[in-house]
């Protein structure tokens, strides 16, 4: 409709000049004629310049007057012809706004006699207001004084109009062309004919209905293929309770060791203590702390198996370690390579770094003559896979390895060195009382699953990558993890 | 792999012993052989003519043993070669001696070689003389097959080498090998009662199905290879054709064979193989008679070379190939097993030799390895220790949870991973759960965030729900995670499990999607939906549990055992974690379903 008439004007005429005349003269809806008017602007058919202009409408208060009348008039009608009616009575007789604007308004025109009777002062009057009203409703011009008063009766409000003149455009015809917006089973049919419209590049696609997984198991996959193909077998750590056994006193830390406080490690409640340890290795363990052997001289302090029997929640997945490497001294003994990727628990205060819980990611080599320069050697092919070439590292101290080294690599974007875990070879005080072998070593290493994944993604709070709170879209956002490949 | 047929019953006459068909392949299988086919000399007619089986199937047929021998053992392409070698593989015969008759240098027959005709088309011959052999029917189709055979596998199709055995005494030495213009060569072929030229014989043949691609060999030589006696007979025409006139049969008692060839050491092998099996139908068992060929340039050599040659091999080589400790007694006693005489080596003191002698017809032993196999083989594949290199094991929950992350992936579920440990009312009463005292607990908690060990993964997922509740609906999210409960078996006193969880929330609680994901799930474990009561897959049984909506939730029951819930989640646990969407939720023991 719309789309004909402004197409067939321009046809005959120059320009139409105002698109809310144009549509009040062809009866039309202004609001449709617009959208069309930006539908065939769209495709160049016409020019067009836009008109602004501010108009008067009616205010709800104004729309209601406009069709009840003023409140004056209405009460000046409820007053008597002849004689007077009690002002109460009036009142019961109007709505409480129309009263009170009613009474000061027919006061100010002098039309009633206000006291405690209300009489009338003339016989008819005119509903000005009702009048100018309906004008403005129409869309005509009234008197700046009128305005005003309307304005200051807040019965009228001014508001932006939007309209636009129009020309033809370079691409005008009397009549618009269809367009195809796809190909179609329907216009399969005709598709010689069809023109299609411009798609816009600039736009995105439709979004996808898909499923996700999550950025940091995304890492987790990775590291463990790393692994795998370094000819690692997983370690079960299926097991988050765990004895300060095998926590701590396997790995010879000895028990006031502070990792050993309840600050830092979660103890537990229930169940609280382990009910069974391997007797004859518990004996070997608690004399190499207390008096050493194997060539040491030990911790010399009293060591105590109810601190050993006490549950926790691991530390650190080296505790599954220690139960794998005195599972493997049980039996002839076999080279091994082991791994693992999983949930460890820390008794800390939670902030953008750290949570109580992280992912821990050990690798672990056992077998004959190993040295140093094996675990450096398998360091650096491990970090180069996830990218890293350069290392170097840091002599450091930590109570179940010795030499202990920490791993710095140097972090191409950041341009810096950063700690990027740590290793060591098992002390023999470890090995020997599971019953390893004298000349078999074990050189470990291990680091944490978060801190690499937060680098990867450009994620700088902890929690924004791991826990309820992490935001769906940011799961769903994630690209796929390429480390290793 | 070449096959070889032989008669099962002639077969078992042989090895002395007659065998059930599961013994027998038993034998086979660990000598490196293999029965291939059991069938009748007239199933294999019909089966050559497209014939449907008959009937009236007669039953003293006699049984056929179709049986695959390895491509480098021609010593082993007929019944008498197979059955010597099993006999003695099965300790029943000593290695046979095989030996040149004694014969003086004069008395020898001779095949003169005109090699520099030959030298044109197929320079070589070989030849041997067996003496006073007795044939029967099926010695003299076996002596046919194995020349058959041989012509097929190491004579590359008589390429390479062409065999002629002749009646000797119909036939006047010395021999002379030559080779002339085919218009020059005229005799009577075999199964022929005319002569032909030879050109024309090549004509003739190209219509015969079995000789006419052999033409090709000679066909386009100016001058064809043809063996003569001194009366200018004509023996063979290779690798075409024999002679009428000195064509063997049943009654032939000295069989002369000559094999002409292009490959000198193929030749060699080929009369060795055809001269060693069928000498122990000899008078003289085991004796052959040899045969002087002389070329024109005067040069000489006899044949066959029965001499074989000796090998010394170390011991540790042997067994540390293996993997068995032997000492050298049982490798030679293995080693004699499989045809190779053996010994103690007397050449070095240091290192403990093993020295084998290689007979004539064990032309595949190239190297100490193939020693070391034969002792490997008389031992007994099947017995040999095993040692395992070094592999890894997968840890099938793992394997497992990761592959059936993917698969929710694929099924349009997003992802989460939650913290394990919450406080003790989410894990409970916000559940509208009592503490069942199945919990960890822990002693020492820092704050309220941090007292339990989740008994499953319920808080996680809703207090998920809760921090994104601007996210567009529907939400479907999932997690694959461990839960811990107290339990009593273990050293510790408590035990992980392995959990699934899945949840819809939207403007409705999608409680049939999720219906539809656990059967989903159950699919892809290739677990059958069952009626209630089968132990032999999953049905579904409606609940009471607190957490969900009363009438919209179910047990999961797999093979009677319940090992997991779904249903709507109960709107008082929505309140509680402050969620304005309906749920609709699943919980599976997935290492209930390893």
């Amino acid at each position: 409709m719309a789309e004909e008439a402004i197409l067939g004007f321009l046809q005959n005429n120059e320009k139409i000049t105002d698109s809310g005349q144009f549509s009040s003269e062809c009866n039309l809806d202004h609001n449709e004629v617009v959208n069309v008017i930006k539908s065939l602007h769209g495709f160049r058919y016409i020019d067009v310049e836009d008109i602004k202009k501010e108009r008067w409408v009616l205010t709800d208060e104004g729309k209601k007057y406009a069709a009840e009348g003023s409140p004056e008039v209405q009460l000046f009608l409820a007053v008597p012809e002849e004689g007077s009616i009690s002002k109460d009575e009036l009142q019961k007789k109007l709505a409480p706004s129309v009263f009170k604007i009613g009474c000061s308004q027919a006061g100010k025109n002098k039309w009633v006699e206000m006291g405690k009777q209300v009489s009338r002062k003339v016989q008819h009057v005119e509903d000005k207001v009702k009048g100018l009203l309906l004008q403005i409703q129409e869309g005509k011009e009234i008197d700046i004084d009128s305005i005003t008063s309307l304005k200051a009766r807040k019965l009228i409000a001014p508001q932006i109009w939007k309209g636009y003149s129009v020309k033809k455009g370079p691409n005008y015809a009397p009549e618009r062309k269809k367009v195809a917006t796809d190909l179609t089973r329907e216009n399969l049919q005709n598709w010689k004919e069809l023109e299609f419209k411009e798609y816009n590049f600039n736009a995105k696609g439709a979004p996808l209905e898909a499923g996700h997984l999550h950025a940091l198991l995304k890492v987790r996959k990775q590291f463990k293929d790393i692994f795998v193909q370094m000819g690692f077998e997983e370690m079960p750590t299926n097991n988050f309770v765990e004895s300060s056994f095998w926590n701590f006193d396997a790995l010879f830390q000895p028990q006031q060791h502070p990792a050993r406080d309840s600050h830092d490690t979660f103890f537990l409640k229930a169940p609280s203590t382990t009910r069974t340890l391997p007797e004859d290795y518990v004996e070997r363990v608690k004399r190499v702390h207390e008096s050493g052997g194997y060539g040491s001289r030990g911790y010399n302090y009293d060591w105590k198996r109810e601190e050993a029997n006490k549950n926790l929640l691991r530390t650190h997945t080296t505790a599954v370690s220690s139960r794998m490497l005195y599972a493997l001294a049980q039996k002839p003994f076999e080279p091994k390579k082991y791994f693992s990727i999983d949930r460890v628990f820390r008794n800390e205060a939670v902030d953008r770094t750290h949570l109580a819980e992280f992912h821990q990611v050990e690798g672990l080599i056992c077998d004959r003559g190993l040295t140093l320069g094996h675990l450096i050697g398998v360091l650096n092919d491990f970090f180069s896979r996830l990218g890293m070439t350069k290392l170097r590292f840091k002599p450091a101290y930590n109570p179940y390895t010795e030499p202990s080294m920490e791993i710095f690599g140097y972090h191409e974007s950041l341009g810096k060195w950063v700690e990027i875990g740590n290793s060591g070879m098992f002390r023999p005080e470890m090995l020997l009382p599971m019953g390893l072998p004298e000349d078999v070593q074990v050189i470990a290493w291990g680091l944490s699953l978060e801190r690499p994944t937060m680098i990867l993604y450009g994620i700088d709070n902890i929690r924004d990558l791991f826990g309820h709170k992490v935001d769906l879209d940011l799961i769903k956002r994630n690209p796929i993890c390429r480390i290793g490949i | 792999m070449p096959t070889v047929s032989v008669g099962r019953d002639r077969l078992f006459a042989a090895l002395g012993e007659s065998y059930t068909q599961e013994v027998f392949e038993d034998l086979c299988f660990r000598f490196g052989i293999e029965l291939d086919d059991v069938t009748t000399e007239k199933a294999i007619l019909r089966k050559e003519k497209h014939i449907e089986e008959e009937a009236d199937d007669d039953d003293d047929e006699e049984v056929i043993y179709k049986i695959e021998i390895p491509a480098n053992r021609y010593d082993l392409l007929c019944l008498e070669g197979l059955a010597q070698a099993l006999r003695i593989f099965n300790k029943k015969q000593e290695i046979p001696k095989y030996r040149l008759a004694d014969i003086s240098k004069e008395k020898m027959i001779k095949m003169n070689v005109r090699s520099d005709q030959t030298s044109q088309i197929r320079p070589y011959v070989v030849c041997a003389i067996l003496r006073g052999v007795t044939f029967d029917e099926a010695r003299y189709n076996s002596f046919i097959d194995l020349q058959d055979k041989l012509h097929q596998n190491i004579c590359r199709r008589r390429s390479l080498v062409a065999i002629g055995t002749h009646d000797l005494d119909t036939l006047q030495g010395p021999f002379t090998y030559e080779a002339l213009s085919p218009m020059d060569i005229n005799f009577v072929p075999l199964k022929q009662t005319k002569s032909f030229r030879a050109d024309e014989l090549i004509e003739f043949y190209k219509s015969d199905l079995k000789l006419k691609k052999y033409l090709h060999i000679i066909e386009s030589s100016p001058v064809f290879p043809v063996l003569y006696d001194s009366k200018r007979t004509v023996l063979s025409l290779p690798p075409i054709i024999n002679g009428a006139h000195s064509a063997i049969s049943l009654k032939t008692k000295n069989v002369f064979i000559e094999c002409t060839a292009t490959d000198l050491t193929k030749a060699k092998i080929v009369l060795n193989t055809m001269v060693t099996a069928f000498s122990e139908y000899c008078e003289r068992k085991f004796e052959i008679e040899p045969v002087k060929v002389t070329y024109d340039n005067g040069d000489s050599d006899i044949f066959p070379k029965l001499a074989g040659y000796d090998m010394e091999v170390p011991l540790s080589y042997i067994t540390a190939s293996i993997g068995v400790s032997l000492e050298l007694e049982e490798v030679t006693s293995l080693l004699n097993r499989m045809q190779l005489h053996a010994e103690r080596s007397k050449s070095s003191d240091s290192q403990c030799l093993v020295k084998v002698h290689v007979p004539p017809i064990r032309s595949d032993v190239l190297h100490p390895c193939d020693v070391m196999e034969d002792v490997a083989i008389a031992y007994g594949y099947n017995r040999i220790p095993t040692r395992k290199p070094a592999s890894i094991k997968p840890l099938p929950l793992n394997e497992l949870s990761d592959l059936l992350r993917s698969e929710i992936a694929m099924n349009v579920y997003t992802e989460v991973l939650t913290w394990i440990l919450c406080s003790h009312k989410e894990n409970f009463a916000m559940l509208n759960r009592k503490d069942d005292n199945s919990a960890v607990i822990i002693g020492n908690p820092r704050s309220a965030d941090f007292e339990v060990v989740r008994t499953s993964l319920m808080p996680g997922i809703l207090k998920t729900v809760s921090s994104n509740r601007d996210h567009p609906k529907p939400i479907k999210i999932y997690e694959i995670g461990d839960v811990a409960l107290l339990d009593e078996t273990k050293d510790v006193g408590a035990s992980n499990r392995r959990h699934l969880a899945a949840l819809h929330c939207g403007a409705t609680s999608g409680f049939e999607l999720i219906h539809g994901l656990v059967d989903r799930i159950m699919e892809v474990m290739a677990i059958p939906f069952v009626p209630t009561g089968n132990n032999t897959g999953y049905y579904i049984n409606l609940s009471q549990e607190p957490e969900f909506l009363p009438g919209r939730q179910a047990s999961l029951i797999f093979k009677g055992k319940h090992v997991g819930n779904f249903g709507i989640v109960h709107p008082q646990v929505l309140i509680n974690f402050d969620i304005t969407d309906p749920c609709s939720y699943v919980e599976i023991d997935i290492e209930a379903l390893l």
